[in-house]
């Protein structure tokens, strides 16, 4: 079944690398719902977290060969429920609007936004959240004057990640420890193997 | 010209192929260099002897300080520029080393994509230095420029553009690690013409043993072996499929005690031949589309698969919901990619099989399934009766590209490196030749690149110097890379270069007979005069098309001294039988 998987992928900070990376997708014809690229928790290293809508079995070969780039150190992939997630809106609406209509204000309170500039003739307004809660905004916000509207790529926690200080401090050993390469059959040995 | 044998002085010197530890001239940390200087100091550090290329605008920097180390650098000048990379790759097949292509930007480095490519996808290890426009000019459509790095990403195992000259020591350094060790792959390393100028404080050639991002092999787990030896152990008919991870591992003798001491019978891929001896008697033939008849079927039937350094690429495995389904799969593959992206697997050895091999070795029971490999050599027996015997003594007129193979055979005795092209004749010689060495089978198997012989004979021929070096090449093929009849020419290459000349794309010819109801779209082919091409480059040549001369000119051709064009006129509309049809599984396979 296809469902929403967040891929984080820990890199080198080098040129060329993106489209490194986003060739992998394009090549599959899966396409990217967002990405985002920021440091991460440890200086020098990079974060991608992409999103994509695909069954388990083609998210888990990609990031096999996602995280086989000689670039890239590490590469995970979660389910929605496997994460915290959020993805940030600014809204610009017409000032006037809002001092006319005491609704706007009520809505921005209820969804949780702020405003972040305040001018004459418009009004930025920002709101984070997941999808739903963002679009939602929108629709009430459309038909009172919605002048331009962006939202970021999402950006994700892992719920079970001890961030990637350890991780890293095995990649620069010359002879890294087997964490180095998780594999997910010495935890069903069970399953995997029988006679 | 002397350069070969420059060359192949060099390699006597020494021994071991590698130069004599010839320092002259070189320079020292501390000096101040250009980055072109950097570029040769780091070939030589690398022990790179043979190499090839072409020079233009974007890399003058690089031919001009190469100017000065041709006493130690042996730059082989080819006629294009895929003629160089697939020579390269030639070099790496034989050598086991890296090959190396220097290009210009622009229409040079484009002209290395097929090549890179094909390495790409046949794990061949290779370095390629392009020249590009000056840093400041990058962007502006400057003349030769291309956006090299972002067209070779996606056929690269690494890629990287250099701009200033200070980083070409340890690019380079980092560019040869990656590309030979894991699984190899090619790596292009891009650089700017003021790089190449620039002067620099040299601090030195250090190899490069780390790359914090990157993975060679996976470490070997000892949980694996101890499985994956339980199941060979008990299993009552396993079956074992290697690939070029044994030639690339240079794992052929631990390959060759884990069978024996296993007692399993043993297919091969296409580029996995050579690995072991043909005459050996586990090894049972060839895998896949037009492989053996035995192997495919009894892939169906085995209880435990065990494949060793091989993909399960499509032409091997035909439908893979009807492929080994019986089977508990045993994986051993030094690329973690590759473990479950075809077939499933139960139990996967991770790491290098030179690694992995002795372990397992080490840990099964000595054993022999005698009855089990009976049903191997039945199998072939009606596999004879039906294609194999009027192959190879066919009773019609015309000449079958099998009974050249075997004719071929008996001369060279399976001493000759054999470089085919891509189509019918790369099948039939890949199912009929016999090979007592290994990396003694060149051919492009993964991109199926037509015109990939010729050029990868020279260079297979450089890597292998000592050893007699044969392209066997269609009638197509031949026409895609004939250019380089002027690099054999010019650096007296002793490449002796058979054409298989059926008068049509055989292969696909072949396909649309089967499944186009003999609608032969644009499959026939005219050829010019094969010999007086070749005269006109100063090879001697012949051409045949009848039974009678083929031992004959095969013995001329074979003595001759240098190399030279036999042209073998073969039957027009032959077919390579057995078959496993495109959509069919691998006991679907059809033997006529």
């Amino acid at each position: 079944m296809k469902q929403e998987y967040t891929i984080t992928v820990y890199t080198e900070n080098h040129i060329g690398l993106l489209n490194r990376i986003a060739i992998m997708f394009s090549r599959r014809k899966i396409n990217i719902e967002s990405l985002n690229t920021s440091p991460s928790e440890v200086e020098g290293i990079h974060r991608f977290t992409i999103v994509i809508h695909e069954v388990e079995e083609v998210v888990k070969k990609l990031v096999r060969q996602i995280e086989k780039q000689v670039e890239v150190l590490k590469a995970y992939y979660n389910n929605n429920d496997e994460i915290v997630w959020q993805e940030l809106a600014l809204y610009k609406v017409s000032t006037d609007k809002v001092i006319e209509d005491v609704k706007v204000e009520r809505l921005l309170r209820k969804y949780g936004a702020r405003a972040v500039v305040i001018r004459k003739d418009y009004t930025v307004f920002e709101t984070s959240g997941h999808r739903e809660e963002i679009n939602n905004l929108i629709e009430v916000l459309g038909p009172l004057g919605l002048i331009e509207f962006v939202r970021s790529a999402r950006v994700a926690i892992i719920n079970e990640s001890n961030g990637f200080y350890e991780k890293l401090r095995e990649f620069e050993e010359e002879k890294p420890g087997d964490e180095i390469v998780e594999n997910e059959f010495l935890d069903r040995q069970d399953e995997v193997f029988s006679m | 010209m002397s350069d070969t044998i420059l060359s192949e002085k060099r390699k006597k010197a020494s021994g071991e192929g590698k130069p004599a530890t010839q320092k002259a001239g070189r320079h020292a940390a501390g000096t101040e260099i250009s980055g072109a200087q950097a570029v040769i100091e780091a070939m030589i550090a690398e022990n790179v002897t043979d190499f090839f290329g072409y020079p233009g605008g974007a890399i003058m920097p690089i031919y001009d300080a190469l100017y000065d180390y041709t006493n130690v650098l042996n730059h082989i000048l080819v006629r294009h520029e895929q003629g160089g990379i697939h020579a390269a790759q030639g070099y790496a097949r034989t050598s086991g080393e890296v090959g190396v292509v220097f290009a210009t930007s622009g229409p040079g480095a484009t002209n290395l994509v097929t090549g890179l490519a094909d390495a790409q996808i046949d794990s061949t290890p290779l370095v390629c230095i392009t020249g590009q426009v000056f840093a400041h000019l990058l962007g502006t459509d400057a003349f030769q420029e291309t956006d090299v790095i972002n067209i070779t990403t996606p056929v690269t195992k690494w890629n990287y553009q250099v701009t200033d000259a200070t980083e070409i020591p340890g690019v380079l350094a980092k560019a040869f690690y990656i590309a030979r060790t894991g699984r190899p792959g090619p790596v292009l390393i891009d650089i700017t013409k003021n790089a190449q100028v620039q002067k620099f404080n040299y601090p030195g050639y250090t190899p490069c043993t780390h790359v914090r991002s990157y993975r060679p092999k996976p470490n070997v787990r000892k949980e694996y072996i101890s499985e994956a030896a339980a199941l060979i152990n008990a299993a009552e008919r396993p079956f074992v499929l290697f690939g070029q991870g044994v030639i690339l591992g240079k794992a052929e003798k631990e390959f060759k005690a884990f069978i024996e001491k296993a007692g399993i019978p043993s297919a091969w891929t296409v580029l996995g031949l050579s690995a072991l001896p043909t005459s050996h008697p586990l090894n049972v033939g060839m895998l896949g589309m037009h492989g053996n008849y035995g192997p495919n079927v009894l892939t169906n039937e085995c209880d435990v698969l065990i494949a060793v350094g091989m993909r399960f690429d499509d032409r091997v495995t035909g439908r893979l919901d009807k492929y080994a389904r019986q089977a508990k799969v045993i994986h051993l593959d030094i690329d973690p990619a590759e473990i479950d992206k075809n077939i499933q697997t139960t139990v996967p050895v991770w790491g290098d099989c030179k690694e992995t091999l002795p372990l397992l070795t080490a840990s099964i029971k000595q054993k022999q399934y005698p009855e089990w490999l009976q049903k191997f050599k039945d199998m072939k027996k009606q596999e004879e009766e039906i294609v194999i015997n009027d192959e190879l003594n066919p009773k019609g007129e015309v000449m079958t590209m099998g009974e050249v193979i075997k004719i071929l055979n008996e001369l060279t005795e399976g001493d000759a490196v054999l470089v085919t092209d891509v189509g019918q004749h790369q099948m039939v010689t890949c199912r009929y030749a016999n090979f007592n060495e290994s990396k003694s089978n060149v051919t492009s198997g993964g991109l199926g690149t037509m015109g990939f012989a010729l050029p990868a004979a020279i260079g297979a021929k450089f890597g292998a110097p000592h050893r007699r070096v044969i392209a066997i090449i269609g009638d197509g093929g031949f026409q895609m890379t004939l250019q380089e009849l002027g690099t054999i020419m010019q650096f007296n290459v002793d490449v002796k270069i058979v054409i298989l000349n059926n008068q049509f794309l055989g292969m696909v010819r072949q396909w649309q007979q089967l499944f186009n109801d003999k609608r032969y779209s644009f499959v026939n082919i005219t050829s010019p005069d094969f010999v007086m091409v070749a005269k006109s480059y100063g090879i001697a040549g012949k051409s045949i098309s009848k039974r009678e001369e083929l031992k004959s000119s095969f013995n001329e051709m074979l003595q001759h001294k240098g190399s030279y064009l036999l042209e073998i006129m073969v039957g027009k509309e032959n077919n390579v039988f057995p078959m496993v049809a495109q959509g069919c599984g691998v006991a679907e396979i059809r033997l006529k």
